[in-house]
C-alpha cells in the first residue's frame, strides 16, 4: 500500500510528465500540498464543505419543519433535547431553520460569485490590455460603482427592483464586481508588456485570443483568492439586506432575516438571534480561512516559479 | 546582391517624442546573417521590434520579401518573420507547458498535423519529447531558450529576428545555442538579423554588421573588417577596445 502511494506521488511530481493530464495533475497536486500545509486553511475548507453537506442533506438532517411551528405550545422555548437550539417567536425549531437557511446562504454566495467574478475579470482584463480610451471609460465606470458604499448601493437596487432573495443576489453582484475589475486590470498591466505576451502577438494571435487564453489564466488565481475572501462580506451584505427586510422574505429561513425577527426578544430570549448570528460568524470565518490558504497556495509568484 | 529579404528605408521610431530610431536604412539579402551592434539604448532592439510590429513606426518603410508592410501585420507576415527574445525567463508563459507553447502558433495558423510538428520542433532544437509536458519553471535557461527557438521555428519562417539570444545564458550554454542557431540557418536557409553587444558573437555568426549609436547608424562593416580592425569611426574603435579589455581579463 505505502509503496503504491510512493510511486503515485513520484508519478505526480515527476520532472518529465508524459502527458498533458499528468502535467496538470502534478501541478494541482503541488498546489494542494501547499494548501494543506496551512492547517487553518484546511479548517476553513472543512467548514465550507460542511456547509455544502448540510445544504444538500437539509431534508434528512432537519429534525422539524422550518416553516411550521406549534404556536400554542412551543413559542420561544429555551434549547432542550427536542429543540437543540430552541424555538423562535412562531414556535419554529431554530436548528431546522438554520439548516434550511444554509441553502439560501450558499445560493447567495455561489450566484454572486458566478455573476460578479466573470464580469470583473472581463472588464479588468479588457481595460488593462486595450488601454487608451477603452481603459479610461471602463475604469471610470468602475470608479463610479466603487464610490458607493456596498450596502447602500445594494439597498438602492433592491428598492428599485423590489425586495426578494433573487433581487438581493443581483444587487449584491452588481455592487461587488468593481474590486475584481481593479485587481484583474492591475494584474493585466503587469503582464501585458512581457515578452511572452509579445511572443503570442508575434504569432499573429488576435487580441481576443490573447486576453482569453493568455492573460485571463494569470489573473484567475488572485481573483479566486479575492472572491473567497469577499464571500464573508457577501454573506454579511445578504444578511444585512435580510435584516432590513429587503432580502429574503418571510417565511424563508434566511439567517439575516432570522436575526431581524429575533431582535424583538433579544433581551429575554437571546438564543433566537444568537443562533443565526453564530452561524453567519462561523461560515464567514470559514471563507476567510479558506481564502487565506488559497492565497498562499495559488500565488503565481509563489514557490513554483 | 540577391533579392532582399528585408529592406528598411529611413525607418523612424518614436516613443512619446523620444526618437529611438532615427532614419535607419538597411538591406538584408535572403539567406544572409546580419548583425546589429551597439551599446544599450542604441536602438538595435527597437529596430527588431519595429520590424516585428511591437514598436510604433513613426516613419519610413519596411519591405519583407518584396512586400511593403502596412500598419497592421497580417497572418502571412507572422509566417515569414519570427523573433527570439533576449530573456528566456521572460519569454515563456509561466502557466503553460512546452506543449501548449508550441501548440499555440499551430492553432492560430490552423495547422492540422500538430502532433508531428511539435515533436519535430522539439527534436530540431535538441530536446527530446521528455520535455514536452514540462512547465517553463522546470527548465534551465538554455533549455528555455531552445524552446523559444523551437516556438519561433515551428511556423517555418524565412526570417528570424534574434534579440541578444544568448546574453542571458552562461558561456558554455551560449556556445551550444549559437551552434544550434548556426546549424538551423544552414539547414533551412534562413535569414538572420541578430542583435548583440558581444562583438565575438557577431563576428562568429554574421557576414555583415551595422554599428549603431543613439538610434542612428554609425558605420557598416563586414565581419572580416571587424576581425582585421578595418574600422573608420572612433565609436566602433572604442567598442572594439572595450570588448578586448574583456577578453584579456578573462
Amino acid at each position: 500500500m505505502s509503496e503504491t502511494m510512493q510511486t503515485r506521488r513520484e508519478w505526480l511530481l515527476t520532472e518529465r510528465p508524459a502527458s498533458r493530464l499528468q502535467a496538470r495533475l502534478g501541478r494541482a497536486y503541488l498546489t494542494w500540498r501547499r494548501f494543506t500545509a496551512n492547517k487553518l486553511a484546511v479548517v476553513g475548507l472543512l467548514i465550507i464543505l460542511a456547509l455544502c453537506l448540510v445544504a444538500a442533506l437539509a431534508d434528512v438532517l432537519a429534525p422539524h419543519s422550518p416553516y411550521i411551528g406549534d404556536l400554542a405550545n412551543s413559542r420561544l422555548l429555551f434549547p432542550d433535547a427536542n429543540h437543540w437550539l430552541g424555538t423562535d417567536g412562531q414556535g419554529r425549531d431554530i436548528l431546522s431553520r438554520l439548516i434550511y437557511g444554509s441553502r439560501l446562504t450558499l445560493q447567495v454566495v455561489v450566484l454572486v460569485a458566478i455573476i460578479a467574478a466573470p464580469i470583473g475579470l472581463l472588464v479588468g482584463t479588457v481595460a488593462g490590455y486595450a488601454g487608451g480610451w477603452v481603459d479610461a471609460v471602463l475604469m471610470r465606470i468602475t470608479d463610479i460603482f466603487l464610490a458607493f458604499p456596498k450596502l447602500v448601493l445594494a439597498l438602492a437596487f433592491v428598492a428599485a427592483l423590489g425586495p426578494g432573495i433573487g433581487n438581493a443576489i443581483i444587487a449584491i453582484a452588481i455592487t461587488s464586481w468593481p474590486p475584481y475589475a481593479r485587481i484583474a486590470r492591475a494584474e493585466t498591466l503587469t503582464v501585458r508588456n512581457s515578452d511572452y505576451i509579445a511572443a503570442v502577438q508575434l504569432m499573429g494571435a488576435s487580441p481576443t485570443r490573447i486576453v482569453l487564453r493568455h492573460i485571463m489564466p494569470l489573473c484567475v488565481s488572485s481573483l479566486i483568492v479575492r472572491v473567497t475572501l469577499d464571500m464573508a462580506g457577501i454573506i454579511l451584505t445578504a444578511a444585512g439586506l435580510g435584516f432590513l427586510g429587503l432580502g429574503a422574505q418571510p417565511p424563508l429561513p434566511e439567517w439575516g432575516a432570522m436575526i431581524a425577527a429575533g431582535r424583538l426578544f433579544i433581551l429575554d430570549q437571546w438564543w433566537v438571534a444568537a443562533a443565526p448570528g453564530f452561524a453567519i460568524l462561523i461560515v464567514s470565518l470559514g471563507f476567510n480561512l479558506l481564502g487565506d490558504g488559497l492565497r498562499d497556495a495559488l500565488d503565481p509568484r509563489g514557490g513554483s516559479q | 546582391m540577391t533579392a532582399a529579404a528585408l529592406a528598411l528605408d529611413r525607418l523612424r521610431v518614436t516613443f512619446d517624442g523620444f526618437v529611438a530610431l532615427n532614419d535607419v536604412s538597411l538591406n538584408v539579402a535572403s539567406g544572409e546573417s546580419f548583425g546589429l551592434v551597439g551599446e544599450s539604448g542604441s536602438g538595435k532592439s527597437t529596430l527588431l521590434r519595429a520590424v516585428a510590429g511591437l514598436a510604433p513606426v513613426a516613419g519610413g518603410t519596411i519591405v519583407v520579401n518584396g512586400k511593403p508592410l502596412g500598419r497592421k501585420r497580417d497572418k502571412a507576415f507572422y509566417r515569414q518573420v519570427q523573433m527570439v527574445f533576449q530573456d528566456p525567463y521572460g519569454s515563456l508563459h509561466p502557466r503553460q507547458t512546452v506543449d501548449r507553447l508550441l501548440l499555440e502558433p499551430l492553432a492560430i495558423h490552423g495547422f492540422e498535423d500538430t502532433e508531428k510538428r511539435i515533436l519535430r520542433a522539439l527534436d530540431e532544437v535538441g530536446l527530446g519529447s521528455g520535455f514536452r509536458f514540462r512547465y517553463s519553471h522546470q527548465l534551465s535557461g538554455g533549455q528555455r531558450q531552445r524552446i523559444a527557438i523551437a516556438r519561433a521555428l515551428i511556423l517555418e519562417p524565412s526570417i528570424l529576428l534574434l534579440d541578444e539570444p544568448t546574453s542571458a545564458l552562461d558561456a558554455s550554454v551560449q556556445a551550444e545555442v549559437l551552434n544550434l542557431l548556426e546549424q538551423i540557418r544552414a539547414d533551412r536557409k534562413l535569414t538572420f538579423i541578430m542583435v548583440s553587444h558581444d562583438l565575438a558573437v557577431i563576428t562568429h555568426m554574421c557576414d555583415r554588421l551595422m554599428v549603431m549609436q543613439n538610434g542612428e547608424e554609425v558605420e557598416r562593416l563586414t565581419a572580416s573588417d571587424l576581425v582585421a580592425r578595418r574600422v573608420t569611426k572612433d565609436y566602433t574603435r572604442n567598442l572594439l577596445v572595450a570588448s578586448e579589455g574583456f577578453k584579456r581579463s578573462a
